[in-house]
C-alpha cells in the first residue's frame, strides 16, 4: 500500500516556527508527543486544514491536500474538548458529517446509528452531549470523526479530559477502533502512557522541531532529551564512551554500561536501579557518586528521592529502606547503580 | 448599598405606569376598547412590528455576523453607522427615509419609475420605518452573541465537511439562537412603540398606517382618556408578549 | 420646524404623565434680552410662529426691561399644559375649541379673536396645474394629505369638504399642519389642505390654490391673558399689542385675515 501521508509542515507564528516532516503508512498510529507549547496542536490543525501552512506540503494518498480547505479534506478530528454540537443529539452529531457529504437524511441517520452501536452507545442516540458522561461523550466524538470515513484520523489529547478510571476503559476501546482503522491516525498527547499504549510510532516534538522518533519500546528505552527521559521515567546523561566505560563531562563519575561503545553517548538508567548508602560502600568506585538529598516524595508504592549534585538523579527506594536510612532533605548520601541496568547508546 | 438606588430605579420605571393605571377611565373601558379603530390600530401595530422584526432578522443577522467575523477596512465606521438610528431622533429618521425611499427619494424615485412602487403612506412604509429604527437593537444583540460563540465549533463543522454556509446554518445559528431571540424581542418591542419615523415616513391613516402609538398621539389632541386606554392596551400586549418571550430566550 | 414637532410630542407625553409641564417644548427668546428683566411667557399655536416672533420683538422694543418667551406647539397640547399648571401668561390658540378647554378649566376668561385663518390647497411648486379646485382633490390619482380630524386644521378641512359636498380619500391624516405641509414640500403628496399662513411661510417650495369653499371653514384665533399669569400686567399688555393696529398689520403680512 505504501505511504498514506507525506507531509512537511511549516507553520510560522510570531517567533514560533513549527517544522515537522511526517510520513506514515496505512493503518499506522503515530503519536505526536511533546511538552505544552511544542507545536503538537498546531501540527494537528495544519493536517486538518484549520491552520494554513506557511511552507511545505501535505500529500495524502498521493493527492496534494495543502491547498484544500478543511471541509474538502477526508479527515476526522477528535478535538481536545470534543466540541460535540450542544444543540444536536448524539445521533445528529454523528450524522452531521455524512449529511455534509451529501448522504440523504435517512441514510445518514442509519449510518450514525451504526457508528454509535459500534462504540457501544446505541441506547444513548437521542441524548444531548451535556447529558452524556465524559467517557460517553468521548466515544460519540470518535464515532463522529470516523463516520466521515476519513483517510486521516486526528486525535487531540483524546483522553486528557477523563478521570483515571474512565481513561482506562476508553483507552482500551480507542485502541480497538484504531486497530480497525485503515487510514493513518495521528494522536497528539503529552501523556507517555497514552502514547505508548495507542501508538505504533512516537514522534517527539520540542520547540516546533522533531527531537526523537521511533517505536514506543525504542523511545522508552533510549530517550534523547530530558523531556523524553522524564516522560519515560529514566535518568539520562551525556558522556563519552570507551568500551563499557562511560565518563560524564568533567570526569565527575565514570559508569560501567551494559553496552560497549566509543565516542559520544547517552547513558540511561531507571530510578529503581539506584541504591543509596549513608556511608561509602566498599568495592569498585565505578557507578558510585556522592549527592545531596534534594526532595523526598511518594511515587507509586515506592519513595522517590531527588538527588542533587554533579550527577543529579532520581532514585526509587522502598519505604522500609527509607526508614532504615533515616534520610531527610539536605543529607549527604552515596548513590550506586548496577552496571547491568545502565544502558549506553550513541548520541 | 445597592438596594436603595435599585428601588429608586424601579420606582422611576413603575410610577409613570401607575399614573396611567390610576387615571384610566375604568368604568368606560369596555366600550372604549370595543371601538373598531382601536382594534384596527392594534392589529396593524402587531402586524407591522412582527413584519419589521422578520425583515430585521433577514438582513440583521448576516450584518451582525459580518461585523463580528469579517475583518474589512472601515469596519469600525460601519459599526458606528449601524447604531445611528439609535441616536437619531426618529422623526429625523423618518425624513431621511423620505429622502431615500420617498417618491422623489434617491432610490424611491426609481422604484416609482420602474415598478410604480411608492412606499410612503403604505403599510410597507410603516414596516420599513419600524425596521429602520429597530434594526440596531437586533444587530447589536446578535453581534455580541456571534462574538461570544465558540469558534472552535465551526472548526469542528469544517472538519466534518461542512461548507461555510452549512456551518453558519447548522452550527453558528443554533449556537447564537439565544442572542438572536433576545435581539428579536428587543427589536419587536422597539418596533411596536415606534412613533416618529412611522408618522413622518408613512403618515397616519386608520387601518393602513395608523399604529397604536400614532393613535395614542392623536387621541391626546382631544381625548386624553382615550389616549390612556390605548396606551394601556399597548402596554398590556407588550408586557404579555415580552414576559412570555423573555422566559424562553433571554434568561 | 422638525425640532418643534419633536418638542410637541415631548410636551404631549409630558402632559399625559402630569409632570414637569413647564420648560418643555421649544422656547424662543427675543433678542437683546437683558438679565434681571420681567418675562412674559406666551403659549401660542404653531401656525403663529413667524408672526408672533416678529410681534414679540416689537413688544420688547416698546417695553424696556420686558422679555417675551414663546412656547409654540399644537393648540391642544398647549391647552393641556396650561390645564396642568404650566407657568404661562398668555395663550393664543388656533381654534375656539382649544381655548374653550382653558376657559372651562377657569384658567382664562374673555378670550378675544385676533385673527382668522383660511384654508388653501398647497401643491408642490414644481407641480403641473392638475389641482386647481377643491373638486380636483377627489381625483384618485391625486395624493392628498389632510390634517387628522382631531387637530384644528383637520376639522376645518372636513368642514370645508362637507360644505362642498365632496369626499376625499387622503393618503394620510397628519398630526399637525406643518407635517401635512412637509409631505407636499418633499413632493411626497400632490396636495394638502393647510392654512394660508403656512403656504405663505413655505412660499419657496409650495404654491397655494385658493378655493371658494374655504370661506365656510374659517378658523378663528382667540387670545387671552391667563388668570394665574405670573406677570398679569405684561400679559394684558401683550394681548393688547397683538390686537393693536401694528399687531394686526404684522398678522396680515403673514397671511391672516382680520376678524
Amino acid at each position: 500500500m505504501g505511504v498514506v501521508i507525506d507531509a512537511h509542515l511549516v507553520v510560522r507564528r510570531g517567533a514560533f516556527t513549527l517544522d515537522l516532516a511526517l510520513t506514515a503508512a496505512p493503518g499506522e498510529v503515530v503519536a505526536l508527543l511533546g511538552p505544552n507549547g511544542a507545536g503538537k496542536t498546531t501540527a494537528l490543525r495544519a493536517l486538518a486544514g484549520l491552520t494554513p501552512l506557511s511552507e511545505g506540503h501535505l500529500h495524502v494518498d498521493g493527492e496534494p491536500w495543502h491547498d484544500r480547505p478543511a471541509e474538502r479534506r477526508a479527515v476526522g478530528v477528535v478535538f481536545q474538548d470534543l466540541l460535540l454540537f450542544p444543540h444536536l443529539s448524539a445521533l445528529e452529531n454523528v450524522a452531521f458529517g455524512p449529511r455534509c457529504q451529501g448522504v440523504r437524511r435517512r441514510e445518514a441517520r442509519r449510518l450514525a446509528a451504526e457508528w454509535l452501536d459500534r462504540v457501544g452507545l446505541a441506547d444513548q442516540a437521542a441524548r444531548r452531549p451535556r447529558t452524556l458522561s465524559g467517557g460517553q461523550a468521548q466515544r460519540v466524538a470518535l464515532a463522529r470523526a470516523l463516520a466521515v470515513r476519513p483517510r486521516l484520523l486526528l486525535l487531540d489529547e483524546p483522553l486528557s479530559a477523563l478521570d483515571a478510571h474512565t481513561r482506562l476503559t476508553v483507552r482500551a476501546g480507542l485502541r480497538r477502533h484504531l486497530a480497525a482503522f485503515d487510514g493513518v491516525a495521528v494522536l497528539v498527547t503529552h501523556d507517555a502512557l497514552d502514547a505508548m499504549a495507542l501508538a505504533d510510532r512516537l514522534v517527539v516534538i520540542e520547540d516546533g522541531a522533531v527531537v526523537q522518533e521511533g517505536t514506543p519500546a525504542h523511545v522508552a528505552r533510549h530517550p534523547r532529551t530530558d523531556y523524553v527521559a522524564r516522560l519515560v521515567g529514566l535518568n539520562l546523561y551525556r558522556g563519552t564512551a570507551r568500551g563499557h566505560s562511560v565518563a560524564l563531562p568533567g570526569d565527575t563519575v565514570t559508569f560501567n554500561a551494559a553496552e560497549a561503545l566509543d565516542g559520544e553517548v547517552f547513558l540511561a538508567f531507571p530510578p529503581s536501579a539506584v541504591a543509596l548508602f549513608r556511608t561509602r560502600p566498599d568495592g569498585s568506585p565505578r557507578n558510585l557518586w556522592e549527592a545531596t538529598v534534594g526532595g523526598i516524595e511518594p511515587h507509586a508504592d515506592q519513595i522517590r528521592i531527588h538527588l542533587e549534585g554533579p550527577v543529579p538523579a532520581a532514585a526509587d527506594v522502598t519505604p522500609a529502606a527509607l526508614a532504615e536510612l533515616r534520610l531527610t532533605e539536605g543529607d549527604r548520601v552515596w548513590a550506586a547503580v548496577k552496571a547491568a541496568e545502565t544502558h549506553a547508546y550513541p548520541a | 448599598m445597592l438596594v436603595l438606588p435599585a428601588l429608586i430605579g424601579l420606582a422611576f420605571l413603575v410610577l409613570p405606569l401607575l399614573g396611567l393605571l390610576v387615571r384610566a377611565p375604568w368604568s368606560t373601558l369596555g366600550t372604549r376598547l370595543a371601538r373598531p379603530e382601536i382594534l384596527d390600530a392594534l392589529r396593524l401595530s402587531l402586524l407591522s412590528a412582527t413584519l419589521a422584526t422578520l425583515l430585521c432578522l433577514l438582513v440583521g443577522v448576516p450584518l451582525a455576523w459580518v461585523l463580528a467575523r469579517v475583518d474589512f477596512p472601515g469596519r469600525r465606521l460601519v459599526r458606528a453607522l449601524v447604531t445611528v438610528p439609535l441616536v437619531l431622533p426618529p422623526v429625523v429618521g423618518g425624513v431621511a427615509l423620505l429622502l431615500a425611499l420617498g417618491r422623489n427619494g434617491l432610490v424611491g424615485r426609481w422604484l416609482d419609475r420602474w415598478f410604480g412602487l411608492t412606499l410612503p403612506f403604505t403599510t410597507a412604509g410603516v414596516v420599513l420605518a419600524e425596521a429602520f429604527v429597530a434594526l440596531p437593537f437586533l444587530v447589536i444583540s446578535v453581534e455580541g452573541a456571534v462574538r461570544a460563540a465558540d469558534l472552535r465549533y465551526e472548526d469542528a463543522a469544517a472538519t466534518l465537511g461542512a461548507s461555510r454556509w452549512t456551518t453558519f446554518r447548522r452550527v453558528t445559528l443554533p449556537l447564537i439562537a439565544p442572542g438572536v431571540g433576545a435581539g428579536a424581542v428587543l427589536c419587536w418591542a422597539r418596533a411596536l412603540g415606534e412613533f416618529g419615523a412611522t408618522i413622518t415616513f408613512a403618515g397616519n391613516f386608520p387601518g393602513r398606517t395608523q399604529t397604536m402609538p400614532l393613535a395614542v398621539y392623536l387621541a391626546l389632541e382631544n381625548d386624553p382618556q382615550a389616549a390612556i386606554v390605548l396606551s394601556l392596551v399597548l402596554l398590556a400586549v407588550s408586557v404579555v408578549v415580552l414576559a412570555g418571550l423573555r422566559g424562553r430566550w433571554v434568561l | 420646524m422638525r425640532s418643534r414637532r419633536t418638542g410637541l410630542r415631548t410636551a404631549s407625553i409630558t402632559a399625559l404623565t402630569a409632570a414637569l409641564a413647564a420648560g418643555c417644548g421649544d422656547v424662543k427668546e427675543g433678542p437683546g434680552a437683558k438679565a434681571a428683566t420681567r418675562t412674559v411667557v406666551v403659549f401660542a399655536a404653531a401656525s403663529l410662529t413667524e408672526s408672533f416672533t416678529a410681534l414679540g420683538r416689537t413688544f420688547e422694543s416698546g417695553h424696556p426691561g420686558a422679555r417675551v418667551k414663546f412656547n409654540f406647539g399644537g393648540s391642544s397640547a398647549l391647552a393641556q399644559q396650561i390645564d396642568q399648571g404650566a407657568p404661562a401668561d398668555v395663550f393664543a390658540a388656533a381654534s375656539p375649541a382649544t381655548m374653550k378647554q382653558v376657559t372651562d378649566a377657569g384658567r382664562a376668561s374673555t378670550p378675544r379673536v385676533f385673527a382668522r385663518n383660511r384654508l388653501e390647497i398647497a401643491v408642490p411648486k414644481s407641480a403641473s396645474a392638475t389641482v386647481t379646485s377643491l373638486n380636483d382633490l377627489t381625483n384618485p390619482k391625486v395624493k392628498v394629505v389632510l390634517c387628522a380630524p382631531q387637530v384644528p386644521c383637520g376639522a376645518a378641512a372636513l368642514k370645508a369638504l362637507k360644505s362642498a359636498g365632496l369626499t376625499v380619500r387622503p393618503v394620510s391624516q397628519e398630526q399637525d399642519v406643518k407635517a401635512a405641509l412637509t409631505k407636499v414640500r418633499l413632493n411626497e403628496a400632490d396636495a394638502a389642505l393647510v392654512y394660508r399662513t403656512d403656504v405663505k411661510a413655505a412660499a419657496g417650495q409650495v404654491r397655494g390654490v385658493d378655493f371658494p369653499e374655504a370661506a365656510q371653514a374659517v378658523n378663528d384665533y382667540p387670545i387671552a391673558a391667563l388668570t394665574k399669569a405670573p406677570q398679569p400686567g405684561l400679559a394684558g399688555d401683550f394681548v393688547r399689542s397683538v390686537l393693536s393696529p401694528q399687531g394686526r398689520a404684522t398678522l396680515r403680512q403673514a397671511g391672516f385675515e382680520q376678524p
